[in-house]
C-alpha cells in the first residue's frame, strides 16, 4: 500500500538532496571542526557554508545562527537566556496555544515563582493585540509567541509584536518551527530578538534545531561546555545533521515559491472539496492568515481516533486534536482555547501538506474521507438523533 | 498510536450488532459528546427471557466501538442475571485486554448494559443519591468506588484510566484520593476464621496447587510443598526455579505475598534443600 503522507506538520520525508549531503559526513569525513588539522578543517568549511544558507532563508547573517538539537532546546535556550538577562524581572507574556516546548516550560518555571501571562486567542485563533499590549509591564522578561500554529496554522502577528514589546525595552522570542521554510520570513526587516527553528519540519532530518539571536542581544548558554557556536552552545557539533539542514534550507529558500502556489491551492482544493462533499463539517481557525500547507477540519458527532484509524487502512497520514488521541481525556488545547464546541473538537483532523504531495494524493484523499466519515457516523448515536442539535 | 489488540481492529472494523432496535425491552445511553465518547445499547429478549438481539451505537474513539461490539457478542443469548454478572475486565479480557487508558471504554460498556437491563425491570435509578466528584466529566463517587473495588485501584492515575475522573482540569484528585483511602480502608480488616492445622495444611496445599504452581509452570517452574512446622511453609524449588537466581525472590514476593493474602498473614517460606 502506498504511503500518502499529509502529517507534515509532525515531521517531513527527508529530502533525498539533503541525505546526499549528509552521508559523507557519517563515513569518510567525520573529523571534528574544531581540530586543527586540514582533515577536520575542511569538515568545518561545509558547517560553515551550512551556517550561510540557514542565515540566507531567513534573511539573517551566519553569527547570529546557532545550531542545537532541536526545536525544543531552542525554545528552552532563549527563555532561558532571557529571564538570565533580565534577573529583576519576573514575568513572561505567552499564549494558550504555545507548543507544549513553551508551554510546559512556562508552567514550570511559574512554579519556581515566575508569573506567567497566557494571552488566549478568538474563535479564528488570532491574538488580541490590545490585550496583548496591555500584558506588557516594566517587570515583564520576554515575550514568546509562535509564530505559525502546528495545530491550525494560524499565524500570529509576531513582527508587529516584537515592536510593540521593543517600545517597552523587552526581548521578544518567536517559535518559528512551523513558519520556517513555509513562509518568507527576513530578520532584517523585524526587531524580533530570537526564533527557534527545527530541522525536521522542513525535510532535513530530526535531531537538529536552531536559535537565531540578534547580533547585540544579551545571551548565556544553556548548553555550557566547549567553545562551539561562538561559546553560546557547548557540544561537538552534529555535523552531518548541520550539512543537511543547510542544503534543507538552500531548498527550502527555492521551494518557497511552489510552498506557497502549488501547495496552498492543493490545500486549498482538499479543503474546499472536503466541505462540499461531508455535510457538517468545518474549517478551525482563520482561513486568511494561515500557513500555505495546513488545514484543521473538524467533521460533526465522530471521534478523531476512529477516523485516522480508517484512514489508516488506505495509508493516509494525518493528526486529530481529539481526547482520544492527545494523550489525555481532553481536546487539544488549541482547539479548546480557540472554543471549538466539543461536537467538532472530537472530530478534528490535521492535513499538513508538503511539496512532496501531489494532486493524485489530493484526489484519493478526497474520494476516500466522505465514506469514512459516513460509516463512523453510522455508528454514532449523535448523528440521527434530535439531541444531536441541542447538544453544545 | 495506541497498541491494540488485533481482536480490538477486528472489531473496530467490522463492529457487530450496529444500530438500534425497535421498540426495545431494555434501552440506556450513557456518557456524553463532551466527554469524548458515549454509548446507547438497546436490547430485545425472547419466550425465554434471554437476550435474544442486541444491538450498539457508539461515539468514541476505536477501543469505545471495539467494545461495544464486543459487549454485544458477549451478551447475546444469555439471561439478564447472566448479562449482570458481566464485568468491565471480562469485556477486556474478550478483546485480549485494552490499553490502560482505555479501560473505561470497558466500564462504559458495563454501566450502559447494567442501565439498559434497568431500564427493563423498572429498577429506581440509584443515582440519586450519588454525588458529582468530577465536574468535568460528570463522574459520580458511586460510579468511582465500584471501579476502584472491581478493579483493585490504588492511584488517582488508575482510576482516571478507569473512569475518566480526574481527567480534566485535576481538581477533583484530592477527592478521589480521599475515596481511593476510604475504599481501601474498608476493605483491609478482613476477619479470617481461625484455622486448625489440619485446615491450614490443606488450604496451603490448595492455594500452592490452584494458584501458584501454573504461573511458576508457565516460565518453566514448579515448586513442592514438603512440610508446614507451625507459620514456616517449607518449600523445595523444581524445574527452572531449582536454577533461577532471582528465585528467592519470587518465593518471597509471590508465593509468600499469595499464602498470606488467601491463607493467613502469619505464614514464612523457607526453601529446602531436599
Amino acid at each position: 500500500m502506498k504511503t500518502i503522507y499529509l502529517d507534515n506538520n509532525a515531521t517531513t520525508q527527508l529530502a533525498p538532496e539533503v541525505l546526499e549531503a549528509m552521508l559523507p559526513y557519517f563515513s569518510d569525513l567525520y573529523g571534528n571542526p574544531s581540530s586543527m588539522h586540514s582533515f577536520g578543517g575542511q569538515v568545518a568549511k561545509e558547517v560553515r557554508e551550512a551556517r550561510e544558507q540557514a542565515a540566507a532563508l531567513i534573511g539573517a547573517t551566519p553569527d547570529e545562527i546557532i545550531f542545537t538539537s532541536c526545536g525544543t532546546e531552542s525554545d528552552n535556550a532563549a527563555i532561558r537566556a532571557a529571564l538570565a538577562a533580565h534577573p529583576d524581572r519576573r514575568h513572561i507574556v505567552t499564549s494558550r496555544v504555545e507548543h507544549p516546548a513553551i508551554k510546559s516550560l512556562c508552567a514550570h518555571l511559574s512554579r519556581q515563582g515566575y508569573r506567567v501571562t497566557e494571552l488566549p486567542v478568538d474563535k479564528d485563533g488570532l491574538l488580541d493585540m490590545n490585550h496583548y499590549e496591555r500584558s506588557l509591564s516594566p517587570d515583564t522578561a520576554i515575550v514568546s509567541l509562535m509564530w505559525a500554529n502546528n495545530e491550525s496554522g494560524v499565524l500570529f502577528p509576531v513582527e508587529k509584536a516584537a515592536e510593540l514589546a521593543h517600545k517597552r525595552g523587552i526581548l521578544f522570542h518567536t517559535d518559528a518551527v512551523q513558519a520556517v521554510g513555509k513562509i518568507p520570513i527576513s530578520m532584517k526587516g523585524n526587531v524580533i530578538d530570537m526564533l527557534s527553528i527545527s530541522g525536521h519540519k522542513l525535510h532535513a532530518p530530526k535531531g537538529i534545531g536552531i536559535l537565531y539571536v540578534r547580533r547585540g542581544t544579551k545571551f548565556s548558554p544553556f548548553l555550557i561546555g566547549g567553545h562551539q557556536e561562538k561559546e553560546r552552545r557547548g557540544g561537538t557539533e552534529n555535523t552531518p545533521s548541520i550539512i543537511g539542514l543547510g542544503k534543507a534550507c538552500e531548498l527550502a529558500a527555492r521551494n518557497m515559491e511552489a510552498e506557497n502556489t502549488r501547495v496552498k491551492q492543493l490545500r486549498d482544493k482538499l479543503e474546499e472539496k472536503l466541505l462540499e462533499l461531508i455535510p457538517n463539517s468545518r474549517v478551525n481557525g482563520s482561513r486568511l492568515y494561515r500557513l500555505p500547507n495546513t488545514t484543521n477540519m473538524s467533521f460533526e458527532f465522530v471521534e478523531g481516533e476512529g477516523i485516522l484509524l480508517l484512514m489508516d487502512e488506505y495509508g493516509i497520514c494525518a493528526s486529530s486534536g481529539s481526547a482520544c488521541t492527545s494523550g489525555s481525556l481532553q481536546p487539544s488545547h488549541v482547539l479548546r482555547a480557540m472554543g471549538v464546541p466539543f461536537t467538532m473538537a472530537h472530530g478534528s483532523i490535521r492535513f499538513s501538506l508538503s511539496i512532496y504531495t501531489t494532486e493524485e494524493e489530493i484526489n484519493f484523499v478526497i474520494e476516500k474521507m466522505p465514506s469514512i466519515i459516513e460509516r463512523l457516523r453510522s455508528m454514532s448515536p449523535y448523528w440521527t438523533s434530535e439531541k444531536a442539535c441541542t447538544v453544545q | 498510536m495506541w497498541e491494540y489488540t488485533d481482536k480490538v481492529k477486528e472489531h473496530f472494523l467490522n463492529p457487530r450488532n450496529v444500530g438500534e432496535i425497535e421498540n426495545p425491552d431494555g434501552i440506556a445511553e450513557v456518557g456524553s459528546i463532551a466527554c469524548g465518547d458515549a454509548l446507547k445499547l438497546s436490547f430485545k429478549l425472547d419466550e425465554s427471557k434471554r437476550i435474544k438481539d442486541v444491538k450498539f451505537k457508539t461515539f468514541g474513539c476505536a477501543s469505545a466501538i471495539a467494545t461495544s461490539s464486543a459487549l454485544t457478542e458477549m451478551v447475546k443469548g444469555m439471561t439478564l442475571e447472566e448479562a449482570m454478572k458481566v464485568t468491565n475486565q471480562d469485556i477486556a479480557a474478550f478483546l485480549g485486554g485494552l490499553p490502560q487508558e482505555k479501560m473505561h471504554c470497558s466500564v462504559m460498556g458495563k454501566q450502559a448494559l447494567e442501565k439498559a437491563i434497568e431500564n427493563y425491570q423498572g429498577a429506581p435509578s440509584k443515582e440519586t443519591v450519588a454525588q458529582i466528584i468530577c465536574e468535568c466529566f460528570g463522574v459520580t463517587d458511586l460510579e468511582i468506588e465500584r471501579a476502584i473495588r472491581e478493579n483493585n485501584l490504588s492511584t488517582v492515575e488508575e482510576v482516571t484510566n478507569y473512569t475518566k475522573a480526574g481527567g480534566g482540569c485535576g481538581g477533583c484528585h484530592d477527592a478521589i484520593r480521599h475515596i481511593i483511602e476510604e475504599v481501601r480502608a474498608e476493605a483491609k480488616p478482613i476477619v479470617r476464621p481461625k484455622l486448625s492445622n489440619i485446615q491450614k495444611i490443606k488450604m496451603i496445599e490448595e492455594t500452592i496447587e490452584r494458584e501458584i504452581r501454573p504461573s511458576l509452570k508457565h516460565d518453566g517452574g514448579d515448586i513442592e510443598l514438603i512440610d508446614v512446622v507451625g507459620n514456616r511453609v517449607l518449600v523445595a524449588t523444581r524445574g527452572a526455579c531449582a536454577t533461577c537466581k532471582a528465585a528467592d525472590i519470587t518465593l518471597k514476593h509471590f508465593v509468600e505475598q499469595k499464602l498470606r493474602d488467601l491463607v493467613s498473614p502469619e505464614l514464612v517460606i523457607e526453601e529446602v534443600t531436599p
